[in-house]
């Protein structure tokens, strides 16, 4: 099957397919927005060769093994390390130095993605002398890419632009001490992960589970409606601390939210918000 | 076109690579260009941090432009520009959303994911151009506009900077007109007031 040929979903379809996965499986997808959900169904029959809609709803409904594949499939788990490095710069140079007054300090990277974001972060905490006293959470819905934070293994291919983005967020270490390099891959430094704590933690349906001074939530939003944004950003709220910071993706914003009024951005323009109320 | 009267357009996609800034400038700064639709542009661009481009659209154009946060509104008489490393989506006629999946012909944004989003939504209401540039990306999404019955227009390789992008539009018959770039702005007013 080409690409060009159009494989369209109807809605009854979806809403059909996503009912069928939440009462089976449990993991609820209703309020995706559902332009790039539809994105993500296509995209899949297209990788597993499945001719018609109804095939795919037959496997999802026969096939338990199935849904693994489908949780990774329907997720975009695409990022960087020092993704907009501007923003890391900020974080080091304004954000860091408030958190360095508490006596122990707690970050959530929810929607982490395979933990590019926040090795990032623990390499900011070690070169501000901050990591001994943290505990970075790092939590994602889909499983298989959180394995791959506990094993700190990214591809060489992506090293120089990393390196690149770390300059650019204020580093001045020689990059390549943070790995070791192996063929083609890059092991980072075990000690970076002695205070990282993994979990899967789906923000649809699972509860706040501590407090926070920081959470960090970038490119996951975009996926969701507005109304599960409200329910997601109040989780946050439920979870951060009072003039606690809130960090996320360069094109999403509070501003039209139901938490908007208790939040006030930081002035240097970068998603960074702190709670005011 | 009198002002209030209806058309049956509510949205002009173009979309660009290498060559085509020029051509967007030329028509985004002309000074009939109806307010009664929104523009969105998608082009291929570098990612940089700052709103450059925003900026140089905004002090050419009458209209105001905007470059796209996630679920902005789609609002009539504004330009709106898909942001770098994103791909641009439309949820339904008056909101976008954004993607930052894959790269599609090494690109994101892609021109044929905002097309192709663009067409389903839209159909018949779309406008579709599609600019100089070396890369196949958008051939495909703007016969998708074609097909779902919206008008689309290929700039004239022969006055395209890099002719290849146009071209391959042609060679899949996704355009309903070839016009030079000199004609584009013109051809916006014609057809939402035909
Ligand atoms: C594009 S990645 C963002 C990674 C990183 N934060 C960044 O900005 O580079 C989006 C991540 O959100 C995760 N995600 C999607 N739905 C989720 C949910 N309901 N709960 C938790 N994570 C979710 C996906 O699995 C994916 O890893």
């Amino acid at each position: 099957m080409k690409e060009t040929e159009l494989i369209t979903i109807r809605d009854e379809d979806l809403n059909l397919l996503l009912t069928e996965i939440f009462q089976r499986y449990g993991y609820d997808f209703t309020n995706y927005a559902r332009a790039s959900l539809r994105r993500r169904i296509t995209r899949l029959m297209l990788i597993d060769r499945l001719p018609s809609f109804a095939e795919l709803f037959y496997r999802v409904r026969n096939d338990e093994n199935y849904f693994t594949h489908i949780i990774q499939q329907l997720t975009v788990n695409v990022t960087e390390m020092f993704r907009d490095p501007q923003m890391f710069k900020v974080l080091r140079e304004e954000v860091l130095p408030v958190l360095a007054t508490h006596p122990f300090i707690r970050i959530w990277h929810a929607g982490c993605s395979t933990g590019e974001e926040a090795y990032s972060m623990a390499i900011l905490l070690e070169e501000a002398n901050l990591l001994h006293k943290s505990l970075i959470y790092a939590t994602d819905i889909n499983p298989h890419v959180i394995e791959n934070i506990q094993r700190g293994i990214f591809s060489m291919n992506h090293m120089k632009i990393y390196s690149e983005n770390y300059i650019l967020a204020g580093g001045r270490r020689e990059f390549s001490s943070y790995y070791t390099a192996k063929y083609d891959w890059a092991k980072f430094d075990d000690r970076l992960k002695t205070r990282m704590i993994v979990a899967t933690h789906n923000l649809v349906s699972d509860r706040s589970f501590n407090e926070f001074q920081l959470i960090c939530c970038r490119n996951v939003l975009i996926y969701f409606d507005k109304d599960l944004q409200d329910k997601v950003l109040t989780l946050f709220d439920d979870s951060l601390d009072k003039l606690g910071f809130l960090v996320l993706g360069s094109k999403e914003n509070i501003r039209f939210t139901k938490v908007a009024s208790k939040y006030r951005q930081m002035e240097n323009r970068e998603k960074i918000w702190r709670k005011v109320k | 076109m009198a002002e209030g009267q209806m058309t049956k357009y509510k949205i002009v996609a173009i979309g660009g690579s290498a060559g085509s800034l020029d051509v967007i400038l030329k028509i985004i700064s002309a000074a009939a260009l109806p307010v009664s639709l929104a523009y969105v542009i998608i082009i291929h661009r570098k990612n940089d941090p700052s709103s450059i481009l925003t900026e140089l659209l905004a002090s050419r154009s009458p209209l105001a432009v905007k470059e796209v946060e996630d679920k902005e509104s789609i609002t009539t008489g504004t330009i709106y520009i898909a942001p770098p490393d994103y791909h641009l989506l439309v949820e339904d006629y008056y909101s976008f959303s954004l993607d930052s999946s894959e790269k599609v012909h090494h690109s994101r944004p892609s021109i044929d994911v905002s097309f192709e989003s663009i067409a389903s939504v839209f159909g018949p209401t779309a406008i579709g151009i599609l600019l100089s540039g070396a890369n196949a990306d958008g051939a495909e999404g703007l016969k998708k506009i074609r097909l779902a019955g919206g008008y689309t227009i290929a700039q004239d390789p022969k006055d395209a900077e890099v002719a290849y992008m146009p071209q391959q539009a042609i060679l899949a018959d996704a355009q309903i007109l070839i016009a030079g770039s000199d004609q584009l702005a013109g051809e916006i007013i014609r057809i939402v007031n035909s």
